[in-house]
Order: structure tokens, then sequence, then C-alpha cells
């Protein structure tokens, strides 16, 4: 018997349910940032809520005439839910609001810097947005444009899948900063890439005698495929005489690494960059 | 009577004054004071130094007309923003090494106490007899005088824009640079275990780097966590090497099953300058007996370097690090102007070293 008596009542909260949600006749879908109206059913006033992703809306409404939303009131993509409250009870509607069209794209970019003979080292990845910061879902092109220190620019383009579009390349074969532009409609994102010489090549000194010691001098420093490694880098000189050992961590400064050491005798000069190791010079 | 009672109290005021200056080695001081042996002339001048009443340490030289007063100065209290100009003399030992009626060699050792820690420094001092006093012949210091001149510097620093508080999520900083631990060795000492080591900079950008390490137990627990502090040259520029070294005072190496390495890089906005080289290297003992890895370093570019410091790897013939060792330099390093350095070499340890490797860490206090 008691199982009856819940089934009935179930039954009817079901049915008075429904009779409310007929109040309420929401869009299935809507696109954000877009003004649009609710039409409404019945008579009487009530108290209207609009509860969404990131906001919550509420206002007096008055059954039978259209409730107007704001564009701004649905900038969030994502399942809202219309409700209107009187004394004798709540009805609600629910629907989705859908990202505009794409209007920006977010890029990161990997590494920050990448030696030139990294194969497929460089990895782009955008994410795409609409003008509220909804990500675009549906499947949209991205332009990955590549300006090159020297040679030409190419462009890459790739469909977005979820919002993501991503690929993969190496490094252009000379040194030097690339540009990289994700763009999407008229919204640009560059990005620097540095791309750098590998290991010093062929490390080679020459060195000559001046009135202070023997100035000691690289020929320009330069990795296997002639691209000149970045100033700043670190090019070791030693020095052995009958005073000893001397030794200059010395930079390279416009493509040459050159230093003064104090030899007045006969000396062995050697070069070395981090693990790569040059002639030696027998004075 | 009325005379009389007040006499009786001077008297008797004067007589406690003597007994307490007497006591309190009023007598001794004196002695010392005027200097009726070497070893109280020295001690003496030390004592003025220590107090720094140049005045009277100054007195107490027997080669005033030789020496300026303002070089004496400048030879013990620094010049030039060195580290000597931000210490001062804790303690000091004097022992004889030869006398003569006439002549007397000293050798003191002066403790500094500096911002780094204390700074031991040994000099052999000779003295002569002058009347009834003894006065130290103080040596000339050699001050070096750079002169007006220009040195042409092609100054390269890396600048670094990192992300601001309006970029969007995507705008991501630059990549840290990358940076290697190339060996590492740890070895027992008595006084605990040391790990040794080298690591590079294999970017092209300049590091900021410590290095920080873990023991491990059998049971995997944490024995003790230390860092390199500065046995180490923190900042790398690319492909640059610097030794590190990081004590764990107390620990026995028997407990230690694991280390864990790790080494932090930072992106660092730096100079290229001023390079600094390390000339005439050579390991060899002191006058102590003690093992030194000495020569001098000798600053390439323009600008002074106030406050040097020497870290120095030691390889076997094997071309493994066994030890690292540091110094600093209580010289400033005026340009082109070569300032001697030594750096400790255990006694246990030279007879193993084959090579070495030394790198200077600088500071300035016009460029940091």
């Amino acid at each position: 018997m008691g199982n009856w008596k819940t089934i009935c009542l179930a039954v009817l909260c079901a049915a008075i349910s429904t009779a409310y949600a007929a109040d309420l006749q929401a869009p299935a879908q809507v696109t954000a940032g877009t003004a649009f109206t609710i039409p409404t059913s019945g008579s009487g006033d009530r108290t209207f809520y609009l509860v969404g992703p990131s906001s919550v809306v509420k206002k007096s409404v008055k059954l039978g005439s259209e409730i107007e939303i704001a564009a701004d009131q649905v900038h969030a993509a994502g399942r809202y839910v219309a409700v209107s409250c009187g004394s004798e009870g709540c009805s609600s509607a629910s629907f989705y609001v859908v990202s505009g069209s794409p209007a920006k794209v977010s890029f990161l970019l990997h590494p920050s810097r990448v030696p030139v003979t990294a194969h497929d080292a460089i990895n782009a990845t955008a994410f795409v947005f609409d003008k509220f910061h909804n990500p675009v879902l549906r499947p949209v092109e991205v332009d990955f444009r590549v300006v090159p220190k020297a040679g030409p620019a190419f462009t890459k383009s790739v469909k977005a899948v979820q919002g993501v579009a991503w690929m993969k390349m190496s490094p252009t074969p000379k040194e030097g900063p690339v540009k990289i532009i994700a763009t999407i409609g008229s919204n640009e994102e560059p990005r620097i890439i540095r791309q750098v010489a590998s290991d010093a090549c062929n490390l080679h000194i020459k060195a000559r005698r001046t009135a202070k010691g023997v100035e000691v001098e690289t020929d320009p420093v330069k990795d296997c495929r002639s691209n000149s490694v970045p100033d700043g880098t670190v090019v070791s000189f030693t020095a052995v005489d009958s005073n000893g050992k001397s030794t200059v961590d010395a930079p390279v400064k416009k493509g040459v690494a050159r230093t003064e050491l104090p030899i007045t005798g006969k000396a062995i000069i050697s070069v070395a960059s981090g693990v790569v190791t040059g002639n030696e010079i027998r004075l | 009577m009325k005379v009389v009672l007040p006499i009786l109290i001077a008297v008797m005021t004067a007589g406690l004054i003597g007994i307490a200056w007497v006591q309190s080695g009023g007598v001794a001081s004196r002695e010392i004071s005027a200097g009726r042996t070497p070893e109280e002339a020295v001690e003496a001048l030390m004592r003025d130094v220590q107090a720094r009443n140049w005045n009277s340490a100054y007195s107490r030289l027997a080669n005033t007309n030789a020496l300026e007063k303002q070089d004496f100065i400048r030879d013990l209290s620094g010049s030039n923003g060195s580290l000597r100009t931000y210490s001062s003399l804790q303690s000091f030992t004097v022992w004889p090494l030869h006398a003569t009626d006439q002549e007397a060699t000293m050798r003191v050792r002066m403790t500094w106490s500096s911002a780094i820690g204390p700074l031991d420094e040994v000099r052999d001092l000779h003295l002569q007899r002058e009347n009834d006093a003894w006065k130290v012949l103080w040596p000339k210091p050699n001050l070096a005088k750079v002169p007006p001149q220009v040195i042409p510097v092609n100054y390269l620093r890396w600048d670094v824009i990192g992300r601001t508080l309006g970029d969007d999520w995507g705008v991501q900083n630059v990549d840290p640079p990358n940076v290697r631990i190339t060996s590492m060795n740890a070895i027992e000492r008595p006084e605990g275990v040391v790990l040794v080591g080298e690591l590079v900079n294999e970017d092209t950008v300049p590091a900021y780097v410590s290095v920080n390490a873990t023991l491990l137990s059998p049971d995997q627990t944490t024995i003790d966590q230390e860092s390199s502090f500065d046995t180490i040259a923190h900042t790398l520029l690319p492909r640059q090497v610097s030794p590190y070294r990081i004590d764990f005072p107390g620990v026995r190496i028997k407990q230690v099953k694991n280390v864990r390495m790790d080494v932090k890089a930072l992106l660092v906005a730096a100079s290229a300058d001023p390079v600094i080289a390390v000339t005439d290297q050579k390991i060899e003992k002191d006058a102590l007996g003690a093992i030194l890895l000495r020569g001098n370093l000798v600053n390439q570019s323009g600008q002074n370097v106030d406050i040097a410091q020497v870290v120095a790897a030691y390889y076997d013939a094997n071309g493994k690090v066994i030890w690292v060792s540091n110094g600093y330099v209580d010289q400033a390093l005026l340009p082109q102007v070569p300032v001697p350095f030594g750096v400790d070499v255990p006694k246990d340890i030279a007879p193993k070293v084959q090579s070495y490797h030394v790198v200077v860490n600088h500071y300035s206090r016009n460029n940091g």
C-alpha cells in the first residue's frame, strides 16, 4: 500500500514539474555573447534566475511576456539553467551557450632555444578561443607562420581538434632568431625561438707575441654546419710554461675569443670549449 | 688634622690605583708597549693594528723614513672596496724564527674576521734594535698603481624579458638554461662525507646555478641535505664549467646508500665581463708546510673587481675530480694588475693530484 502512495506522489510531482517547465521555452543553444529572449506562458509575477557557469542573474518577470537576456549575461560557454519561481513553486529550463567565432589564440612554443641539429625539436601548440575566452571546440584552421632570420618565410596550416592545434617542426638550417606566429583570423600571437649553433667544431687558435706576453685568438668559432656559436660562449685557453699553468675563460665576442697571456718563454697553449678541445700551439 | 686627612686619603687612593694597575697587567703591558723584546714589539704592533690605532702602530716601525704612513695603513686595512676593507684583526699569534742582539725575524699569523668568515694571513717580520726598544721593519707594500689609460672592452651582456601581468596565460617565460652535472664523487674525510664534482652550462644563455644533494640511507630515509653554498661558481656563462663541493659534516660514507643530486638553474641577466686570467698556477708548500695551489689573478677588463673568490677542482690521473677547494682574495683586482692567491690542498690528496682547474667568482659594488 505504501509503495502505491509513493508512486502516485512521484507521478504527481512529475506532472507539475512538466507543467511548470512549460512556462519557460528556452532555446536549445545560444551563441556566447548573443542577446536572446525566453518566451513564457501563464500569468502573474515571478522571480527569474539565470544560472550559468560563471554568473547568476536574478530579476522580476511577468509570465506571458518574453524574458530578455542581454548579451553580456551569456559570455561564458556552458550549460545554463533558467528558473522562474513564484508562490506556487518553481519551473526551470536548461540550454547551452556555445562559443562564438574564433577570435583569439593562445600560443605555447617550446623550447625557447634549440640547436639547429635537433630534429623535430620545435613544438608549437595553439589554443583557439572566442572573444570571451571560451575555447572553440569545432574544427577551425590555425596558421603557423614561420619567419627565419635567413631564408623565406613559410606557413603551415593546422586544423584545431577540440580547440587545440599543434605541430612539430625541425629547426631551419641557420642559427638565429626565428619568429613563429600563430594566426587565426586577424588575431596573431608571435613568439621568438632562438636557433643556436651546436658544439664548436674544428676549434682553432693562433698566437702571436706582444710586448706583454702572448695574444691568443681563435678563428671564428663555428659548429660543423658553419653556424657561429653565440657570443658569450666560454672558450678556455690554457698555457703551460716554466712558471706553471695559466688559464683564461674568455667569452666569444663578435665570433672570436681572444686573450693575452703573460708568457715570455717557451709554452704550450691549448684551447677548449665545453667538452670540445681544439689545437695546441708550442711557442 | 684638617690637612692630614685629605693627604692620607689622596695617598691611599694613589696606592690603590697603583695596585690595580700592577694587577691588571700594567707592568707587562708597559714592557710590551716599550718593545723590550722582539716578540713584545710585534705583539704591541698587532694590538695597535687590532685597535686600528694607526698612529701608534706606525710609530713602532723602524723604517718610517722609507714607508709612507698611508701605504702602511692601506696595506693592513685594505683599499678599493676589497674584502680587507670589510675585515678586522680578530687575533694573532707571534713566534720567533731568528734573533740576534741587534736584529730578529718573527713570524706572525693574523686571523682577520671578515664578512665571509675568518681569513688567515702569515707574515715574516724583520725587527731591529734601536736603543733599548725593538722596532719592526715593515716591508714596503707593493701597492699597484694603474696608470691612466683607456682599455677598450666589447661589453657583452644578456638581458631577460619575462612575462608581464597583462600577458595572456599562453605567454610563457623563456625556458630556464640547460645545466648538467658532468661528474660527482663522494669521498670520506675525517670531518664527514664530501661530494665533489663539476657541472657545465650546456645552454647558450647564462645560468645562475646551485647544487643540492640529499644523502639516503639503505632504507631510503634522508640522512642529510646540503647545498654547495659558496663552493661553486654560481653564475655560469654558456659552456662554462664549474666545480662544486658539498659538505656533510658528521656523516660516514658507510651510512650512505644513495645520493640524490638536484641542480637548479635560473635564467638571469648577466655580463660576460670582467674576464679574469688565472696565471702561474702551481702547487707548492708554504712556509708553514701547508700545501697550496698558488697563482695570480689578472683582471683583464677595465673595471675594478672588489672581491674575488677562487674555486679549484683537482683531478687524479684518470681525470676524476678528487677535491675542490676555495678561497677568497682580500685584495681588490685592479685592471691588468696580478694579485696573488692561494687555496689549500689537503696533504693526503695533494700527491694524487695530476691537474687542476680554477674558476673565479667576482663581486663588485658597482655591478654586483
